[in-house]
């Protein structure tokens, strides 16, 4: 047995651990940068993780297991997804566990039990961002469903490895459907992470927050791993759009010479992806939580505009 | 003597009738009736699902004529694939169900005879086995009523409450229209297989062996699926559901929710596919559109209820849009001519049959033990259960998560099968349905994502918080025996989400029976831990990895973190520095769906009110406010009201006819006497 795809599985997830944070502090400097502050560096987000580590847990008194258990399950489906989207290669043994439809529900289970852990306490700001969040979940889930869909029709598969190895080994056309499907992809995910104009990751801003709404009451390790499941989150849906839309430089086999490009490859690219994210952001203002249906209803029309352009043009 | 699988189950069914009797004898001894019956019930559900398993298993069909019936037309049963299949879920389910009854039903006793309750679930089970059983039009619909008439004393059990009669009464009307649609249908079956001059065409083998002219196949599909429709509360025949399956013991819930339902989609696909076999593609259609109607607007509905069981009520109306979604595209493939894509489809539909009937029936036992601890099924009263009642909560987490369809449990595999389904339409020859189902499949994630916020609520708001009822409750955790009968829904729930292969392997003699084709060459191609329904290229999921992957993950974070032993501190909840947090500042269930009511509030009748209460001093300064939400089905005033009037403006038109005079009535004998000669003669 070949232990090649086995060893650029465990680099994968390594390097999603590590590079993860890194991502978030590149589009964090990015952010200082585009608004004239003075940033504090790439490497914040580890020092701010092991401050959170090195910290004892306060619970509240009424916490019950679901409180304590999510951190770790929103860990272990984060860094399993990391296992599962081509990152370097497509050649993964673990590659098969799961496709696009698979990804999102993973996304979904640790939503779900989010949502649980904010109205495990009983406060009022964790139901608030539990019932937000769920909202916005089931808004955003048709729109990614017919990208995905509009994705599969070219590839004819909706496995992440297949639709990048579709992509690399057929010519490189601008195809009006994949077109209207990364636009709608970029608006899902911003929804999906939870970025402006959804939600703003960086404000405690009472009436606002929504993710952070539910993770009000984490403290100390377990604030951590969500915090950092959370980055690997946006690593993740980078990683998942880059693979779906340009998967250019992932290596296809197992060799170290292509391994090592697509790994140069990936930095490039995520380094794109922040300057874009970093642009969006600083070119919107956080949406009202009753105008996100207008935001993710037209990320459904792009998709499903996709859709027919394909049926209708290709 | 080895009995084979169709002896088996007609010999559970005939001892689920002794139980009955021993019931009337046992009648004085209410503490030992209880244990007995409904260990006994279990034992004969247990041994169908041996049979119909087997059946399945094997791919057998066997048929007995039985010695009794009607002068002359003799009743036949039959095994085959599908029957074997639904009676696997029933059988199931209901030994499942008979275990928890043991503890359930404990609650009634010295309050009122448990008698009734006991004859008439032995009765349900027995009419829900004989339906899928039978083989000819005559002993299915005697089947179909005896299983109404049981669930309607079920339903009415309680019966010093007006609501339960109400609800009873309701259900009782839309079965019996639903019942005529169904006689109907084989009626029009039955005349077209031998001619309306004989009567051997009531069995289904002369059906099937005949050859129907399109216009009448429709007629009597119509009509079928009306009635099987009204019996499976596809919108918009749902509105006995809501009202009934609240009302009923949650035992009799959880199998009226988890079986009887499937026991009309039993009846949808035996008529399609077994008994018409060809048929236009939009009949599928049809069935598809209503499919997914249903799934959205029941899960719509959900998220607006604050009734614990009315919330799981409407979820069975999305469950069976769901399974009717899977239906409808298998009829759709299988009408132009793509049998591997039908037979994924068809697996899909009744995969989705047994999920949620495992985890329809965990959920509403699960509610069943929390009314049973707190006599209140009003989630805005509850809150905090899983510190009282540990077990029953992460029994019910497990039911929730598998109807959310999330993996790694059951509900998920089979919602994954249909947007598979789905996704392969572009491989069909009609432009106009190329550009249209998908939009079905983003419906199916619609409902998905909003059962998943509906359950977000209906967990959060009953186990966890703090308590809101007004009253200091003394709730305890439920006896050993209901819990029992939900761990092994839970374990079955868990089994079938990771293994799908080693199931879908199994069902897949259904799809042989119906389409001649299935899916058990390409789904396990790879061995039992990968499912590749089409191809490996299309897509793929491995339950056992993704289960195992992130329980590892799980246990390693958590390993890692305690390798330095850290301190947990326990603090009250962090108040913002302003007075005591309260219970009544939780979010509740009516506050949780607001932003859900107001994005697609049009599709009800909501009224909603805030007064301020008339002590007021000024506006900016209310003593107290007094908020009232109404919201209602459209369907009720659209449908149901008009209905209604008519059918009172018709009694009181015929009314008049009833002088209460003998000479009139005799001469209304009379007239119609000569006008039968004059016609006939």
């Amino acid at each position: 047995m070949n232990v090649y795809p086995l060893l650029i599985e465990v680099l994968q997830v390594l390097i999603l651990l590590s590079a993860a944070p890194a991502f978030v502090g590149w589009v964090r400097v990015l952010k200082c940068w585009s608004q004239g502050r003075s940033s504090a560096g790439v490497f914040q987000p580890y020092r701010d993780l092991a401050k959170l580590f090195s910290k004892d847990v306060v619970l509240a008194e009424n916490a019950s297991w679901i409180f304590r258990f999510t951190p770790y399950l929103v860990f272990g489906a984060a860094v399993l997804a990391g296992g599962i989207i081509p990152i370097l290669s497509t050649d993964l043994p673990l590659a098969a566990t799961a496709d696009v439809i698979v990804l999102v529900a993973l996304f979904a289970i640790a939503r779900f039990f989010t949502a649980l852990a904010g109205m495990d306490i009983g406060t009022a700001f964790g139901g608030m961002g539990s019932s937000r969040e769920m909202t916005i979940a089931s808004l955003a889930e048709p729109a990614m469903l017919m990208a995905i869909f509009t994705m599969s029709l070219a590839s004819r598969s909706t496995s992440l490895s297949q639709m990048a190895q579709a992509v690399l080994s057929g010519q490189p056309v601008l195809r009006p459907s994949i077109a209207f499907a990364l636009l709608a992809f970029v608006l899902i995910a911003l929804a999906e992470t939870g970025r402006i104009p959804v939600d703003n990751p960086a404000t405690h801003l009472e009436l606002t927050m929504i993710h952070e709404a539910m993770i009000l009451e984490y403290s100390g390790r377990h604030l951590a791993l969500i915090e950092w499941a959370s980055m690997m989150k946006l690593f993740l849906f980078a990683a998942l759009g880059i693979a779906a839309f340009a998967p250019w430089g992932i290596s296809t086999t197992d060799a170290f010479l292509p391994v090592l490009a697509a790994f140069i490859f990936m930095t490039l690219k995520l380094g794109v992806a922040g300057v874009v994210l970093v642009l969006i952001e600083t070119g919107l203002a956080k949406m009202r939580l009753f105008r996100l249906t207008e935001f993710l209803g037209s990320a459904f029309l792009l998709a499903t505009l996709g859709m027919l352009s394909y049926f209708i043009l290709e | 003597m080895m009995l084979t699988p169709i002896e088996t189950a007609s010999a559970c069914v005939l001892g689920l009738l002794l139980i009955v009797v021993l019931a009337g004898i046992l009648h004085r001894k209410q503490r030992l009736l209880l244990p007995v019956c409904f260990s006994l019930a279990s034992a004969a559900s247990l041994l169908t699902v041996v049979a119909g398993g087997l059946a399945v298993a094997n791919g057998l069909t066997e048929q007995v004529v039985m010695l009794i019936g009607l002068p002359d037309l003799p009743f036949h049963l039959r095994l085959d694939p599908l029957s074997g299949f639904f009676l696997t879920v029933i059988g199931l389910l209901a030994f499942f169900v008979s275990i928890y009854s043991i503890g359930y039903v404990k609650g009634f006793l010295g309050r009122r005879s448990v008698t009734s309750l006991v004859i008439f679930y032995c009765l349900f089970l027995a009419g829900m086995f004989m339906v899928v059983l039978s083989d000819d039009a005559l002993i299915f619909l005697i089947s179909w009523e005896v299983m109404a008439a049981a669930s309607y004393f079920l339903v009415v059990f309680e019966d010093e409450q007006v609501e339960n009669r109400r609800a009873a009464f309701l259900y009782m009307v839309v079965a019996h229209v639903g019942a005529i649609a169904i006689l109907l249908s084989f009626g029009v079956l039955a005349g077209l297989a031998t001619g309306f001059g004989s009567f051997s065409g009531y069995t289904f083998d002369a059906m099937r062996s005949a050859h129907f002219p399109v216009e009448w196949a429709t007629a009597a599909f119509l009509l079928s699926f009306f009635g099987f429709a009204a019996k499976a509360g596809v919108v918009p025949l749902h509105v006995w559901l809501p009202e009934a399956h609240p009302v009923a013991p949650s035992n009799i819930s959880a199998l009226m929710s988890g079986v009887m339902l499937k026991t009309a989609i039993y009846g949808i696909i035996r008529i399609t596919f077994d008994l018409i076999r060809v048929f236009p593609w939009w009949w599928g259609a049809i069935v598809l559109i209503f499919g997914l109607v249903s799934a959205v607007m029941g899960v719509l509905y959900a998220l607006m209820q604050h009734d614990l069981k009315r919330l799981l009520a409407y979820h069975s109306v999305e469950n069976i849009g769901i399974i009717l979604i899977g239906i409808g595209l298998a009829m759709i493939f299988t009408s132009f001519k793509l049998p591997l894509l039908a037979a994924l489809a068809l697996t899909a539909g009744i995969y989705h049959t047994l999920n949620h009937a495992m985890f329809k029936g965990l959920l509403f036992m699960g509610a069943g033990a929390v009314l049973h601890a707190t006599h209140e099924r009003n989630m805005e009263e509850m809150g905090g259960l899983i510190h009282l009642m540990p077990w029953t909560a992460v029994l019910f987490l497990i039911g929730c998560i598998s109807i959310s369809a999330l993996p790694p449990f059951n509900g998920f595999v089979s919602e994954w099968l249909t947007f598979q389904a789905f996704l392969l339409s572009p491989s069909l020859p009609s432009p106009l349905l190329k550009l249209l189902i998908p939009m079905g499949a983003a419906l199916l994630a619609l409902t998905g994502a909003l059962a998943a916020a509906c359950f977000v609520k209906a967990f959060g708001v009953t186990f966890l918080g703090h308590w809101r009822g007004h009253h200091a409750s003394r709730v305890v955790e439920t006896g050993w025996m209901m819990r029992l009968g939900m761990i092994m829904a839970a374990l079955t729930c868990l089994l079938l989400g990771v293994f799908p292969t080693l199931v879908i392997g199994w069902m897949d003699a259904v799809p042989e029976q119906l389409i001649g084709s299935g899916l058990g060459a390409t789904a396990g191609t790879f061995g039992w831990m990968w499912l590749t329904p089409v191809a490996y290229e299309r897509a793929s999921y491995s339950g056992p990895i993704v289960f195992f992957g992130i329980l590892s993950v799980v246990v390693a974070a958590y390993l890692l973190l305690h390798v330095r032993p850290g301190a947990i501190h326990r603090a009250p909840i962090w108040d913002c520095g302003f007075q005591k947090i309260n219970q009544r500042m939780q979010y509740n269930a009516t506050s949780f769906s607001m932003p859900i009511r107001r994005i697609f509030g049009f599709l009800f009748s909501v009224r909603e009110q805030v007064r301020l209460s008339p002590q007021t001093p000024h506006r900016a300064f209310p003593r107290r406010i007094h908020y009232y939400l109404r919201v209602r089905d459209r369907f009720w005033g659209w449908l149901y009201r008009p209905v209604i009037e008519a059918s009172f403006w018709v009694s009181r038109k015929v009314g008049r006819l009833q002088q209460g005079r003998i000479q009139a009535y005799l001469i209304y004998s009379f007239v119609t006497i000569i006008v039968l000669l004059v016609f006939l003669g």
